[in-house]
């Protein structure tokens, strides 16, 4: 019951947060409404019993990537004028539109998934211990490259946003 | 709720955040903006992952969602420094403003 309650309020907060992201027009508040999405998402791997993916969820997402976009934020010193109006154009009712038909289409999918007869087979616990066995054993090649991965990233990131003599 | 109510429910978040998402890369010109509409997209497909990830009892979906989110960091900080010399070059971060490869 507890949980359930939860879930509701974790998903309407998460939701929130996803239209004021799209809705308002600073880039800051937009950086703080999406980290308002991303802690509710934390909670409800949380309720799902994804423990170690609410942490990293935490850490890495409202954490370190959206200080990084604060960062970058600051770092343009984006003007009055950098900032959108808010008419309706037909382009965009357009796509609120599209964006409503895509859900109803996604959501009308999702129904018909218990006729797929698939099992039950929970309850899940996502604690540490059993995940970094498994990282360690079956998933230890891909662990491997992902850090090939972010060390490209470093680098690519550092040549990219240089200052280049022109 | 019965374990596919449950599962129902959280898809349909899952859905609604990427079609928010999704909508968001539609509607706006911020190139920032854009950016993190593609996070928040990602961020909903680790939801409906972790869910059935939850449902099956397979960690699988799990470690998934934690590459994901490797790969979404390292994505940020290429994305970041794409703007920041889309800035340097432009003097904009309008995506209406960059469009040498439009015609």
């Amino acid at each position: 019951m507890v949980n359930e309650i939860l879930f509701w309020l974790l998903a309407a907060f998460a939701l929130l947060g996803g239209i004021g992201l799209i809705t308002s027009r600073s880039p800051i508040y937009c950086v703080l409404y999406a980290i308002v999405s991303f802690f509710c998402l934390a909670g409800l791997f949380l309720t799902l019993g994804a423990e170690f993916l609410a942490v990293i969820q935490i850490i890495v997402y409202a954490g370190a990537i959206m200080v990084l976009f604060l960062f970058v934020i600051m770092l343009l010193n984006l003007s009055e004028e950098d900032m959108e109006a808010r008419d309706m154009t037909t382009g965009r009712a357009f796509a609120y539109i599209l964006g409503l038909v895509f859900l109803a289409e996604l959501l009308y999918a999702f129904g018909s998934f218990p006729e797929l007869g698939i099992a039950y087979t929970g309850p899940f616990t996502g604690k540490v211990e059993p995940l970094g066995e498994q990282l360690l054993t079956q998933y230890l090649f891909p662990f491997e490259m992902i850090s090939v991965v972010l060390l490209a990233a470093l680098m690519g990131a550092m040549a990219i946003a240089k200052k280049h003599k022109a | 709720m019965n374990p596919q109510e449950h599962l129902y429910y959280y898809l349909a978040v899952s859905a609604a955040l990427f079609m928010l998402g999704m909508v968001g890369v539609l509607i706006r010109r911020n190139a920032i903006i854009v950016f993190l509409c593609i996070e928040l997209m990602l961020n909903a497909v680790n939801l409906s992952l972790v869910a059935f990830s939850s449902y099956l009892n397979d960690p699988t979906g799990t470690m998934l969602v934690f590459f994901v989110m490797c790969v979404a960091a390292a994505e940020a900080v290429v994305g970041l420094a794409i703007i920041i010399a889309m800035f340097r070059n432009r003097e904009s971060v309008n995506i209406s403003d960059i469009n040498i490869f439009k015609w």
